[in-house]
């Protein structure tokens, strides 16, 4: 994949990004954060392709380091979010 | 698999992830986004162990799991008061990772062309940043760091300095190209100075700044990980690095805007002070209560300033207005603030919650809080609507918040809340204030409401305690 057709897809995605997110209430500023630290986790399919390719010994420890930091970041990300979500959906259902 | 096939499910993954963004945007929707995004997620990582032909690497899925297991144990327990420092330790976590990635790429010559080589330097500059200013930024929240700004000798020239060196090293990692001992060494050069960096930045911002500090390293794990999707050229991981770095980004901005006061001056820890609305003057005293998740002992717990029995006046309100800050979240007095609305609705009054952006350690952090003890998240109000209804209300409730209702924000000209939008509780017909004590808030700014004779109301000490009070004397008043 050519560099530039790469930042192509980070500017659009960011653009995008920006007005989705745009529209979140305030409300939902902390869940909308943790969610987002959850997608940030996305970067374990990094870890695993390059740990999967890794010889050395050592760079292989470290992905596997990697590997588990990013799966904490998404799961504890979206468990996070889920448990602050449900607690705003509660109400609501008690309200109708 | 091929390239394209490949491509063409990232694409379809991306429009799930953001389809999931979209849903949050209502409350009622909101569950159902979120478990959208992870549903992608999870499929992103088995179509990568497919496609890498490392789905029977045994050593892999141990990792995946201890890493899946410990989060969803840490997300069960994690107290809702806390949230901003597990916020700030997962972006460290999604930085940390990032700058492996790169660094495995580097120096297993994964990277095949200099765009790769120079987006690896990046990416684990990035990274490293983001681990150990999140770090700091989860010390300061915990009590564990002094949440004063800390300022070293000479330390723009340090920051400076370091950020020059670490701009030199990815320079070098560029160039270096195969020569493995050069490349190492300067990717051990990048990591110290950026872990260095990091360090000194997040060091010199205050407490009271935190949110806009979160925000910005929520900002920068994405950006890592964009970065690093370059380096091993996935589009999936370049996007939804980028998602995430544009939102982090919004908060940041807005957090800003609310405080009416430029990114650049947070960073750089001017005027040694924050615009939280708190009861607590001294920061310091601030860091003991929240590591040790106690509420602050009364000092002169309510007996000055008392000229009308603010019992009687909410017994009598039918409309009311509770503004909470940093201060209820130090007290925990969500719960009691709770059995407060329950009282006066049950005497036929009308209770809103105004929130102010900034107030507490988070975006959304008084939200969070309240809603976690049943109040019903239509009368959380954002400011631009509460402030109108202030004029028409009896009585505006302010727990523990100070600098973001003080009505010198629109008069005090120089100060660091000048210009800041408040809410405007000076219209209410009458008002209660329950903090802590009389002094400043971090903005070190004396607010004028203190000293008001006419319509204010101040109890003194620990805002639960205050509230308490205030409740059994409703009920005795019946």
């Amino acid at each position: 994949m050519s560099p530039f057709f790469m930042i192509v897809i980070f500017v659009i995605s960011t653009i995008v990004g920006y007005k989705l997110i745009r529209n979140v209430p305030s409300l939902l500023h902390t869940p909308l954060m943790s969610g987002m630290n959850a997608l940030s986790g996305i970067t374990i399919i990094g870890a695993l392709s390059a740990t999967g390719a890794a010889v050395r010994t050592g760079n292989r420890l470290f992905g596997f380091l990697a590997i588990f930091l990013a799966m904490l970041n998404v799961s504890g990300g979206f468990a996070v979010t889920h448990r602050m979500l449900g607690m705003f959906r509660q109400k609501e259902a008690q309200n109708e | 698999m091929s390239d394209m096939v490949y491509y063409i499910l990232c694409s379809f993954l991306i429009i799930g992830v953001l389809c999931g963004i979209a849903l949050m945007s209502k409350v009622k929707h909101s569950l159902k986004g979120n478990l959208l995004s992870s549903v992608c997620m999870a499929l992103a990582i088995l179509i990568t162990l497919y496609k890498y032909n490392i789905m029977s690497d045994l050593s892999l899925w141990i990792c995946i799991a201890a890493g899946l297991v410990m989060g969803l144990w840490g997300a069960y327990k994690v107290k809702m008061i806390n949230m901003p420092q597990v916020v700030a330790m997962l972006n460290g976590f999604g930085g940390a990772a990032s700058a492996i990635v790169a660094s495995i790429a580097l120096l297993e010559n994964q990277t095949a062309n200099l765009f790769s080589f120079i987006t690896g330097g990046i990416a684990l500059g990035v990274g490293t940043v983001t681990l150990t200013g999140s770090l700091v930024a989860g010390g300061k929240l915990q009590g564990i760091l002094p949440q004063k700004p800390v300022f070293w000798k000479k330390h723009s020239f340090i920051i400076s300095s370091s950020l020059m060196i670490i701009v030199m090293s990815v320079l070098a990692i560029a160039i270096s190209g195969t020569d493995r001992t050069i490349l190492s060494v300067m990717v051990a050069l990048c990591v110290v100075f950026s872990g260095f960096f990091g360090l000194a930045f997040t060091i010199r911002v205050g407490g009271a700044d935190m949110p806009i500090t979160i925000s910005l390293l929520n900002s920068l794990s994405g950006v890592a990980g964009a970065i690093a999707g370059m380096v091993i050229s996935d589009p999936l991981l370049i996007s939804v690095g980028g998602v995430v770095g544009a939102s982090g980004l919004l908060l940041t901005q807005i957090m800003c805007n609310a405080m009416n006061r430029p990114l650049k001056d947070i960073l750089l820890g001017k005027s040694t002070v924050g615009s939280q609305g708190t009861g607590h003057g001294n920061s310091d005293e601030s860091v003991t209560n929240i590591s040790e998740q106690e509420a602050p002992e009364p000092m002169n717990s309510e007996k000055e300033t008392q000229k009308t029995d603010p019992a009687a006046i909410l017994s009598e309100a039918k409309k009311v207005i509770i503004v909470p800050g940093y201060g209820m979240a130090l007290a925990q007095a969500q719960e009691q603030v709770k059995q407060l609305t329950d009282k006066l609705e049950e005497k036929g009054a009308e209770v809103l919650f105004a929130i102010h952006p900034v107030a507490g350690r988070m975006p959304g952090h008084m939200n969070v809080l309240l809603c976690e003890v049943d109040i019903p998240y239509e009368k959380l109000c954002e400011m631009d609507e509460i402030n109108p209804r202030f004029k028409e209300c009896d009585v505006a409730l302010v727990v523990g918040a100070n600098d973001v209702v003080n009505p010198a924000a629109n008069t005090a000209i120089g100060t660091p809340i000048y210009g800041m939008p408040v809410l405007e509780v000076d219209k209410a017909r009458h008002i209660i204030i329950c903090n802590y004590d009389l002094k400043p808030g971090y903005a070190g700014v004396e607010n004028p409401l203190y000293r008001r004779k006419e319509g204010v109301t101040l109890l003194l000490g620990d805002a639960r305690d205050t509230i308490e009070k205030l409740i059994s004397k409703i009920q005795t008043g019946l």
